[in-house]
């Protein structure tokens, strides 16, 4: 239930990036494309052959491909215009365009901490996530398991997860702050601190879910606590483990931005806010293109994890 | 004959929400080492409940059940249990489903290659050996209720408590599976309890009927003995005059003195 409410909770910041979505329409057809060199192959033998199973791929390429494409060019098109009429102060899609070309044909350079390409900042935004969403794995999953499997525990630690869990992560970021006396860990902190809840609490939502018909069969072949574990209750628990990392990366993805920006250093949100302050604001809307493009590639990768586990 | 599995005065209550629940009460049943027993009764009456008492999965609020002399205590590999959903593990082969009961039952004495043969052996018993490395998802619904009875087979057990095995089945497929436990227990003389709500089942399959009356506080109604001699065959027995009267005998007690209330079996 909880878990649940947890997704709800951020999915009003998940909605704006609608054209995201849309790509990943796209990325779903180019996966339809993996067909293409058998259609291909056949279209050098008869031609009648071809015109069927030729149109039928074309017709599911498009099915898959147009939609999407129409959305973005329909949103670009909005942004054109809109920016057409601000007169300047907003950049349109060319000049964006013009920019990124620029910004992404070095995106490794370095002329001190303060001044990096746009690949460093990305990178090293998702090191932090990276860590502080590790540590958070390795203390949250196992830590799920056990609050699924004891209830006196979990009656125990469920009032002080439910306290904390609706505060900003951003709200602990003084008190990494002050522990740390360094802004690099009291960001990942903060990432550490947005990741473990799901972690935890889809975790031990799977373990009580556990069909009890498996935990019968585990009763009367006598299992030990380890065989338990490893042939039942870890495969069971593994999709809602999966989902919890999911939302885990997805929460920590969009407080990263949030924390650099406070923090400062080397990162994607630091980086936002130092061409803010710059009034590059064509560079922003290039960050929010890549925050995007980056917490989509994460989803998409942990989408294909957990399909890869399914059993059904 | 002698005593095997012993239920003396065994009742069950439920602590519910509503407050208690009497589900069984007052029941004795006595079964002999390789007898088969079918429970049958109307859905909700407590078959599920008394088998699962006999397997240890939960303990009687009232009474004792013994098996071989020695108090239930909980559930254990001598009493197998096929239960009513196949209950194989998704993310496990037919194979590995297998190994993983006859390991836990051998696997203190024997070497690795023994506990596969025994495996194989097991899934062959029951006609898998071109399926043992097929996921649970991808064989048919009569497969997987056949792996799960291979699984409770390869433990050899001292009893084997099945929960409605066929039940999800076709007619046909059920029929198949009936003639090859039948096959199986005549050669292994196992004590089986099988929970049915089929009446040729019952009758074809058992060397006594446990009929039980309807619910709440259900209990002991009826037992038949079944006289056929054995190996039987369903198409000998269907116009037997004796197999005619004791499905006669079932039908009148489920349908005529413990005949249900419609909207609650529903
Ligand atoms: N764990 C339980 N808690 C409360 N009531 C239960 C429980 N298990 C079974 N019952 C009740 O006991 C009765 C018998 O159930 P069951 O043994 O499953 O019937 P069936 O004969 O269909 O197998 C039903 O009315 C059922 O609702
Ligand atoms: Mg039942």
């Amino acid at each position: 239930m909880s878990a649940i409410t947890y997704d709800k909770a951020f999915e009003g910041a998940a909605k704006p990036v609608v054209t995201i979505e849309g790509t990943a329409a796209a990325a779903r057809g180019g996966e339809g494309a993996a067909t293409v060199p058998a259609a291909a192959n056949d279209s050098a033998v008869p031609a009648a052959k071809v015109t069927g199973r030729g149109r039928e791929w074309l017709r599911g390429f498009a099915r898959a491909t147009l939609p999407p494409l129409i959305g973005i060019a329909v949103m670009v098109g909005i942004w054109y215009l809109a920016t057409l009429k601000a007169g300047g102060r907003l950049p349109g899609p060319v000049q964006t365009w013009n920019a990124a070309v620029v910004l992404f044909s070095d995106p490794f350079y370095s002329n001190g901490p303060n001044d990096q390409g746009i690949g460093w900042n990305v990178l090293s935004s998702l090191q932090r996530v990276g860590i502080g969403f590790g540590i958070a794995a390795a203390i949250g999953i196992p830590l799920g398991f056990m609050l699924g499997r004891f209830a006196t525990l979990s009656a125990m630690v469920n009032p002080i997860i439910s306290l904390l869990r609706p505060v900003s992560p951003l709200a602990w970021l003084p008190i990494g702050l002050l522990v740390f006396q360094k802004a690099d860990p009291a960001a990942t902190w903060t990432i550490f601190i947005c990741s473990i809840w799901p972690m935890i609490l889809n975790t031990a939502q799977g373990v009580t879910r556990v069909p009890s018909d498996y935990m019968n069969v585990a009763r009367v072949l006598n299992l030990s606590e380890w065989k338990i574990f490893t042939k039942i209750l870890f495969p069971a628990v593994l999709p809602y483990m999966l989902t919890g990392i999911r939302l885990s990366i997805g929460t920590a993805w969009l407080v990263i931005v949030a924390a650099e920006m406070l923090t400062g250093g080397v990162g994607i949100g630091f980086w936002v806010w130092d061409e803010w302050n710059n009034l590059k604001v064509e560079h922003i809307i290039i960050a929010i293109f890549v925050i995007g493009i980056v917490g989509l590639l994460l989803e998409q990768m942990l989408v294909a994890i957990a399909r890869r586990f399914s059993y059904e | 004959m002698k005593k095997f599995v012993q239920v003396e005065n065994v009742g069950m209550r439920f602590d519910t929400k509503k407050g208690p629940f009497i589900a069984l009460r007052d029941i004795d049943l006595t079964i002999e080492k390789g007898e088969f027993i079918a429970l049958i009764g109307h859905s909700g009456c407590g078959k599920s409940t008394l088998l699962n008492l006999i397997a240890g999965l939960t303990t009687p609020t009232d009474g004792v059940l013994l098996c071989d002399g020695r108090e239930i205590g909980g559930p254990g590999p001598e009493r197998a249990v096929v239960f009513q959903n196949h209950s194989l593990l998704p993310w496990l082969t037919c194979f590995e489903n297998v190994y993983l009961a006859v390991e836990r039952v051998f696997g203190a004495k024997e070497g690795k290659p023994k506990l596969k043969l025994r495996t194989h052996e097991a899934l062959a018993l029951v006609g898998l050996t071109h399926a043992e490395q097929k996921y649970p998802h991808e064989i048919s619904g009569g497969m997987k209720q056949r792996v799960g009875i291979a699984r409770a087979l390869s433990m050899q057990p001292k009893v084997l408590l099945m929960d409605e095995p066929f039940g999800a089945l076709d007619a046909l497929t059920r029929a198949k599976l009936q003639d090859e436990l039948m096959k199986i227990c005549f050669a292994t003389k196992a004590t089986v309890v099988m929970v049915t709500h089929d009446v040729d089942e019952a009758v074809l399959l058992s060397d006594r009927i446990v009929m039980m009356t309807n619910g709440p506080s259900a209990t002991i109604g009826e037992i038949l003995k079944v006289d056929l001699e054995r190996p039987r065959s369903r198409l000998e027995l269907a116009n037997d005059p004796r197999y005619v009267d004791y499905r006669a005998a079932v039908l009148s007690f489920l349908y005529e003195k413990q005949a249900h209330d419609e909207r609650v079996a529903a």
